[in-house]
């Protein structure tokens, strides 16, 4: 479905995580961030949305808190601190990425 | 002399090497198995022990009873992998050169990952994972007065993701049924996730299954360590939930020689392609089983769907031929319910479970994704079909490695995920 956020029409699914990253940007990021709640986004937001993105291009995996942790060096209270109650869930949703699925 | 050399005789290894030893040409090729422990475990049957369903005798057999003789079994543990020498190291500092590298060492439950648990562990804390673990659990009930038992995930991937649900569902059957003191015990299930599964229609069937069952369900549960003096597991968030006995599953992660090799990554799973199951990093490695990063599940019918596939490509490898076979991520898994029944999920990368029948379309006898006693019969039957089928690589008629979309309901849209 169609949503307009911060002024642009976007594709998002029923969760308005964005379809398609190629139609993300930082002002769409800004947006969403205030539509969940986290305030203006800070710079170490965009630390953690920043590595999200680069993991997710070397890898094709959205990486775990675990690996946000050992590999990307933000600390999981950190990273608790930044995105309350799901962080990689919100983060994700920020980052113009799909939504994080388990393996199962 | 070339070598095909398997790394660990669990499910996956020995599927392996009963595939490749029908297969290969021995004039040219050697087959070689490598494990350390003696013992081969059924390990879905170890959901059964702590209730008193299966004994040890149940899951316990010598590995090398599933080893062809044509195959070179060694007993030792591992030390290291020279992936750029293309030899590997055992303990004895015995070096093993190979041609082509299956790698298929598991994976395991770390406990101590989680702060608290190793200071109360088996005591007031277990696991159902290890064969250990499951006994100990047993006698744990015999004397137990009731209280609140909780069952809890850590993190995910864990091995046999169903597992723990199947564990709270019989819990409250094995309460009710066999000790009568039901109404002494308190059932929560504790999850990182934000359902009971991590595939929605599935999750949504499975959730129902809770309040039914008097099963409270504590979900978005991350990071958590135990105040194991006041029985208290603790989330990041500082959500607290009390306990009388927790049963967890630990962190699982794949074997310290992958990371000793630096072949993994944070979880010690090597790094895989989803269809070819080729390594990512080197061409002559191949990984199969709960071992590779697989988006799959962790589980003994994803290795056995995985073998046929690997099979294949290892022939086109040795063949300089490009590797045509494609897994496609096929999971089968039974879900125990309690008294006497179960549901089967049936799926792969790209279609969620369904409804629907099962192996044969229209026909089943099995019934996806739906309550029946014919699906607990299923369950029960495969630990036969295990042990003399599926370990020797003997195919089971009619169920195919790819999955079959015929016999599921898939005419919503929203299925395919």
């Amino acid at each position: 479905m169609k949503k307009d956020i911060a002024g642009f029409s976007v594709d998002v699914t029923e969760e308005g995580y964005l379809v398609s990253s190629a139609q993300w940007n930082k002002d769409i990021a800004e947006a969403i961030a205030k539509e969940l709640g986290l305030g203006d986004l800070t710079p170490g937001h965009w630390k953690v949305i920043e590595f999200l993105q680069k993991d997710f291009a070397e890898t094709g995996k959205i990486p775990t808190i675990r690996r946000v942790n050992k590999v990307g060096n933000i600390g999981t209270q950190e990273l608790y601190a930044l995105f309350p109650e799901g962080p990689l869930l919100k983060a994700t949703k920020v980052a113009g990425m799909s939504k994080p699925v388990s393996c199962v | 002399m070339k070598r095909v050399l398997i790394l660990g005789a669990g499910t996956a290894g020995t599927m392996m090497a009963n595939h490749l030893n029908r297969k290969l040409n021995k004039k040219e090729w050697t087959i070689t198995i490598v494990d350390q422990y003696e013992k081969h475990y059924y390990q879905p049957g170890f959901l059964f022990i702590p209730f008193d369903i299966y004994s040890e005798k149940d899951v316990i057999k010598r590995k090398t009873d599933f080893i062809p003789k044509d195959v070179e079994y060694i007993k030792s543990a591992i030390e290291l992998i020279e992936a750029d020498k293309n030899q590997v190291v055992l303990k004895n500092d015995w070096v093993i050169p190979y041609d082509v590298l299956i790698i298929a060492t598991g994976c395991e439950i770390v406990p101590g990952e989680v702060d608290g648990v190793m200071e109360a562990w088996r005591k007031d804390i277990f696991d159902f994972y290890t064969i250990e673990g499951s006994v100990a659990l047993r006698e744990k009930f015999k004397n137990w007065q009731g209280g609140k038992l909780v069952v809890h995930v850590t993190e995910m991937p864990i091995k046999c993701p169903v597992a723990p649900l199947e564990f709270v569902f019989l819990a409250d059957w094995f309460f009710r049924e066999k000790l009568k003191m039901r109404d002494k015990v308190e059932l929560i299930y504790v999850t990182p996730l934000d359902g009971a599964f991590t595939k929605q229609r599935c999750s949504d069937t499975l959730s129902y299954l809770f309040p039914k069952k008097n099963i409270k369900m504590i979900n978005n549960f991350s990071i958590p360590h135990v105040d194991e003096k006041n029985k208290k597991l603790i989330s990041i968030d500082g959500k607290e939930v009390d306990y009388d006995l927790l049963v967890t599953v630990p962190v699982n992660m794949g074997s310290s020689v992958i990371e000793r090799s630096d072949l993994g990554d944070e979880l010690n799973f090597v790094p895989t392609d989803k269809h070819t199951l080729q390594s990512k990093q080197h061409e002559n490695i191949f990984v199969i089983g709960d071992a590779s990063d697989l988006p799959a599940s962790k589980a003994g019918s994803v290795a056995h769907f995985e073998a046929e596939i690997l099979t294949e490509n290892i022939l086109s490898y040795i063949a300089n031929k490009p590797l045509t076979a494609h897994f496609d991520g096929h999971a089968n898994c039974y879900i125990e319910s309690g008294y006497n029944k179960a549901l089967l999920i049936d799926f792969n990368y790209d279609i969620e479970p369904v409804e629907g029948t099962f192996p044969l379309p229209g026909v089943g006898p099995f019934s996806l994704l739906k309550e029946s006693r014919i699906n607990h019969l299923g369950k029960l039957a495969f630990k036969t079909i295990y042990w003399n089928m599926l370990l020797r690589g003997i195919p089971i008629p009619t169920v195919t490695a790819e999955l079959k979309t015929s016999g599921k309901k898939l005419n919503n849209p929203a299925n395919l995920s």
